[in-house]
């Protein structure tokens, strides 16, 4: 595992582009591309105010710079590095901005959810998406990109609008059986669309593509509902994670509950293996280093170098008290990512912040537990294995897989603290993100998770 | 008289007792004195008499005295104490027996009376300790009576008391339930007010929105635009189309298309899974049947009708294999009849199977109950043991072989070493048997010149006894001829000595031959190679070893182990290791291994036999 030199960044804004040759990156007001590989400084472009939200095309050939505050969306192209576009909401204000499936069009949301502006990059047509919907997650796109869907909100009552991406034709307009909608998600075989409830009510409800309800579903009443919602890459599963601490997977044939997964903060069944982060003391890794003073001298003093330890169970994992007088209690299932192969679905409870459930979906039965010193901030799955990254925020990145879990210490002057990571697409590295700057990090072996922890961690930067 | 008497006995009789008691209080002593109250309350008449002697009769009153105590005596059914009057002027006499009787009987009386007396006290001393411990019984009981009573009352407050508060408890309970009912309400009441409100706002909302709308869009704000250096193409390369009828139509078509795949994509998976899942259940049912229709033909309790679906089944499944292409179709009725059939293998299968848990149940039990596991327990140290016999025969076997090569070495019989070396084979063992039955003559033969030899020692023996005799009768004629002094002692001391001598020589022969002779009998029965033994060795150790060896046998027989060398072995060690071995192997009658040292062993001693008598 090797480690690529800090760049600066700011505002987390580090994204690799859909066919995985350029790295975009903000600094301020400019946008950094960079050759994946070579991480040589392709383009510069330079935006007119601090840059809030970038975004590749589908085709990586344009990138969107939203500069919220000013209601300004900065277009730049790749192959035409004097080619421009500028998008002025005015005076209507900006709150979001994303690209059409077909990298030819944006789609900007104005304040208040006035409205939703399509900009194409063909034409000077302009259209306009009236009554979307303030929430969650209120506009989806299928995987093949023709359909696109979006919440409305019209006289009091939830309503979804199925557009065709390629006209932005309505192609289905229906209400739905809900109180105050929060999210909607394509099943990635586009054919389903889930939707949910505001968390004040336990409700999911399945609709086809033309718009016919398939099932709802609701596990319980009188209590916070849903948090989070995940399809599993096959559309076979619908994982849903709700504030009771427990995920419940549904099936795509009879759209009822398979299992139920809690999250108990004790685990006493023997055959779970539970992976404890243990700190090292410095003295030991010190004395080890003494022997190559060079490399004594990379690593940064002062940190801590951590492993894993295997607990013997019953493990009692640390939990957190939620404030019970307050709006969104940390309590339920906050994050819910399959694996990409579909074996594994990894979660996080709010009120164990620190640990990271991984489940068997093949036994629909708890795999793994990660146990981490800190709150665990984000996790995200390697696209072409098993392998799940975890960032805690501190100086580690910690990565799981079947064949057992690592922590990794990020090298470097001062602290590098990870608070997101992102893959990428052929998961041969992984970006690490901290407030002001960013790395990549290579596994450019796949038997390199299988390595002891202590090889990688000691594993100074061979790249420059 | 008689009417004095009568006056004056009743005064004269308390007068007295009172002075008797007075004088009985006086004369006895303190610590006596209930005893003596007693006995005068108890018996009046033994204290009468006794008083009497003092006071009750003097020397001037004799006659009224006897005449009074005559009518008392007379009264209480006594015989008189006079003698029968002669005349009724003369005065009547005392009769002294008959006063003495009337003592004898009144004393006997009293002794009655005081046993009685006794009796009755220890009595009344029972009952008296038996009213204590009634009386206590009944205090006893009387308390208890009361604090269960206390208790009673005790617990019936309580009772009451938990009473009142159940009441009070379900009071509670039912105000809560009424709590709980009225936040509902207001709960629902809330929600509904709420949602009103969001409602009311909302549509505010959506009006202020409307207006911004309405403000925002209609100013025509020229910030609002897109510069753009120059319209990129499509990323399909197309251009854009009109937004018709006809796009709208195909959109639709598409969406439709797209469900329809993913119908039809579906449809061939849950196909493909019922086509394994069909297979699957044939695959069992074939093998249901298979397992099962060789058991219907064993245990012929089952019904019929469960046979003739079985019997039935098999012939449908012939049936079916052929248009196997039926189960394509998944026609409704297939399924049934697939299913059906199933479910009766199945049902068949799980009785028989419950039947075999049953049994196998029953027959643990039974295990338990029985020492057939205890009995397996030995049965495995048992063959732990025999197999450890097998070695140890296999062992000596060996040790016999080899002893049999060395001692066929110094015969140099090319044949027997040949033979001996893989003395086991069948062809071999014949010509074994034939060398057997020649050393079997050749025995007979020797044992036919020992018998000779035997007949020419007794003959020998005779001869000399003659001898003895002559030489005897010689010696006597010519100490007879030498002196005539005492003749007949020195006869018999010269008679006794040379007696002597020949009764020496001929126990020794008879020593000799039955320990040679008793080998031949028991060599029918018991192992014929002790019998060579005997005779193979030299006579004097021989004698002084067998006992020894048999009980050294014995010893080893128990134990079986061989530690002597083959090189070190002697003729009368190998003697003994074959007596021991023959003991071991004869432990394990009818096994082929007993039977082939049992040749060997035999021939091993004819040979030593051969070796020694020359």
């Amino acid at each position: 595992m090797n480690f690529s030199e800090v760049f600066k960044l700011s505002s987390l804004l580090c994204k690799f582009s859909p066919d995985g040759k350029y790295l975009a990156s903000c600094v301020q007001y400019r946008l950094v591309v960079r050759d994946v590989n070579t991480l040589q400084i392709l383009q510069l472009y330079t935006c007119l105010d601090q840059i809030q939200h970038i975004e590749w095309s589908a085709d990586s050939l344009f990138i969107l710079c939203a500069l919220y505050k000013r209601g300004l969306v900065q277009v730049w192209s790749l192959e035409q590095p004097e080619w421009h576009c500028r998008i002025d909401e005015g005076s209507a204000g900006l709150v979001a901005s994303c690209w059409s499936p077909d990298g030819r069009h944006i789609l900007n949301t104005t304040e208040f959810h006035l409205r939703i502006t399509v900009w194409s990059l063909c034409t000077k047509s302009v259209s306009y998406i009236k009554y979307p919907k303030a929430c969650q997650q209120g506009m989806t796109f299928t995987r093949d990109g023709h359909y696109m869907a979006l919440a409305e909100r019209r006289d009091c009552k939830d309503y979804v609008s199925i557009f065709v991406c390629s006209d932005w034709q309505l192609l289905r307009h229906f209400d739905t059986d809900t109180q105050d909608l929060a999210g909607i998600e394509w099943a990635p075989n586009g054919c389903v669309l889930a939707v949910w409830d505001t968390c004040l009510e336990y409700k999911v409800l399945l609709y086809s593509l033309d718009g016919r309800p398939l099932s709802a579903y609701s596990a319980y009443e009188w209590s916070l509902g849903i948090k989070s919602v995940a399809w599993s890459p096959s559309s076979q599963f619908l994982a849903v994670g709700s504030y009771d601490g427990k995920v419940r997977i549904l099936n795509h044939v009879t759209w009822k509950m398979i299992t139920e997964f809690g999250h108990p903060a004790t685990i006493t069944n023997p055959k779970i293996v539970v992976y404890k982060e243990a700190e090292k003391s410095p003295q030991l890794a010190l004395g080890r280093l003494a022997f190559p003073p060079p490399r004594a001298a990379a690593s940064p003093l002062g940190t801590m170098e951590s492993k894993y330890e295997i607990a013997s169970v019953p493990v009692a994992l640390q939990t957190l008290k939620p404030v019970a007088d307050r709006a969104n209690p940390k309590i339920g299932i906050g994050v819910l990512a399959f694996s990409p192969d579909n074996y594994f679905l990894a979660t996080r409870n709010d009120n164990i912040p620190n640990a990271v459930w991984i489940w068997d979906i093949q036994k629909l039965r708890l795999f793994v537990v990660l146990e981490q010193l800190s709150p665990v901030r984000s996790f995200q799955w390697d696209p072409q294995r098993p392998r799940l990254a975890i960032c805690t925020g501190g100086s580690k990145v910690y990565l799981w897989s079947p064949a057992g879990c690592v922590s990794v210490q990020v090298p470097g002057e001062g602290d590098f603290q990870v608070l997101s990571l992102c893959w990428h697409l052929n998961g041969d590295s992984l970006a690490l993100l901290s407030k002001d700057h960013f790395c990549l990090c290579f596994l450019e072996t796949e038997e390199g998770s299988v390595q002891p922890p202590d090889s990688w961690a000691t594993t100074g930067r061979t790249c420059a | 008289m008689g009417d004095w008497m009568t006056v004056t006995d009743p005064g004269l009789s308390s007068e007295s007792k009172n002075i008797s008691q007075y004088t009985s209080e006086t004369k006895m002593s303190p610590s006596s004195l209930y005893s003596q109250q007693v006995l005068c309350s108890s018996i009046p008449l033994s204290k009468n008499v006794h008083s009497f002697f003092s006071a009750f009769c003097t020397e001037q009153n004799i006659e009224q005295s006897i005449s009074y105590l005559d009518q008392e005596l007379t009264t209480f059914g006594f015989p008189s104490l006079y003698e029968e009057s002669k005349g009724k002027e003369t005065k009547r006499e005392l009769n002294i027996v008959a006063v003495l009787n009337c003592m004898n009987e009144l004393l006997v009386l009293q002794r009655k009376n005081l046993l009685a007396q006794e009796n009755v006290e220890t009595q009344n001393l029972k009952l008296g300790s038996d009213m204590d411990h009634l009386q206590s019984c009944y205090a006893k009981l009387k308390e208890q009576l009361e604090t269960s009573r206390r208790e009673m009352i005790g617990l019936q407050e309580r009772d009451r008391q938990l009473q009142c508060k159940n009441r009070n408890l379900h009071q509670l309970l039912k105000n809560e339930k009424d709590e709980v009912q009225k936040l509902q309400n207001i709960i629902a009441s809330r929600a509904t007010q709420y949602n009103h409100d969001m409602k009311r706002k909302e549509r505010e909302y959506n009006k202020l929105k409307e207006r911004l709308h309405q403000l925002v869009m209609n100013k025509k704000d020229k910030k609002i635009a897109m510069e753009v250096l120059n319209y990129v193409g499509r990323a399909d390369g197309k251009r854009g189309s009109w937004r018709t009828g006809k796009t709208e139509a195909r959109n639709e078509d598409e969406m439709y298309k797209i469900l329809l795949n993913d119908y039809e994509y579906r449809q061939k998976q849950i196909l493909m899974e019922n086509a394994e899942l069909k297979k699957v259940l044939q695959q069992m049912k074939k093998e249901m049947i298979s397992l099962l229709s060789p058991q219907k033909q064993k245990p012929r309790e089952r019904a019929d009708d469960s046979t003739g679906t079985v019997l039935s089944d098999v012939d449908e499944d012939a049936g079916e294999l052929s248009r196997e292409s039926m189960w394509d179709l998944s026609c409704e009725t297939v399924r049934e009849q697939l299913t059906n059939s199933i479910r009766k293998q199945w049902r068949i299968l799980k009785s028989h199977v419950e039947k075999l848990d049953n049994q196998v149940s029953k027959v643990h039990l039974e295990g338990f109950n029985d020492e057939d596991v205890i009995s397996r327990q030995d049965h495995e140290q048992e063959t732990e043991k025999l197999e450890l016999e097998i070695q140890q025969c296999k062992e000596m076997i060996k040790t016999q072989q080899q002893l049999l090569q060395q001692q066929l070495a110094t015969t140099c019989d090319d044949d027997t070493t040949s033979l001996l070396r893989d003395c086991y084979l069948l062809e071999e063992k014949e010509r074994l048997k034939e060398e057997w039955s020649l050393f079997k003559e050749q025995k007979k033969n020797f044992e036919k010149e020992r018998r000779n030899f035997t007949e020419a020692a007794i003959r020998l023996g005779l001869e000399r006894k003659a001898f003895e005799e002559e030489r005897a009768s010689w010696l006597k004629q010519q100490f007879l001829n030498m002196t005539t002094f005492d003749h007949q002692n020195s006869e018999n001391v010269k008679l006794f000595s040379a007696f002597s001598g020949s009764s020496e020589q001929d126990n020794l022969t008879v020593h000799s031959r039955p320990r040679q002779k008793k080998p031949h009998s028991v060599s029918s029965g018991s192992p014929v190679c002790t019998s060579k033994l005997t005779k193979s060795l030299p006579a004097s150790p021989c004698t002084s070893d067998f006992c020894p060896t048999r009980s050294c046998v014995s010893e080893h027989s128990s134990i079986s182990v061989l530690n002597i060398t083959p090189e070190e072995t002697k003729p009368n060690q190998v003697g003994r290791e074959c007596t021991n071995q023959k003991w071991s192997v004869a432990s394990r009658p009818g096994s082929r291994e007993g039977c082939y040292s049992g040749c060997s062993l035999t021939y091993t001693n004819s040979h030593l036999e051969k070796d020694d008598l020359p």
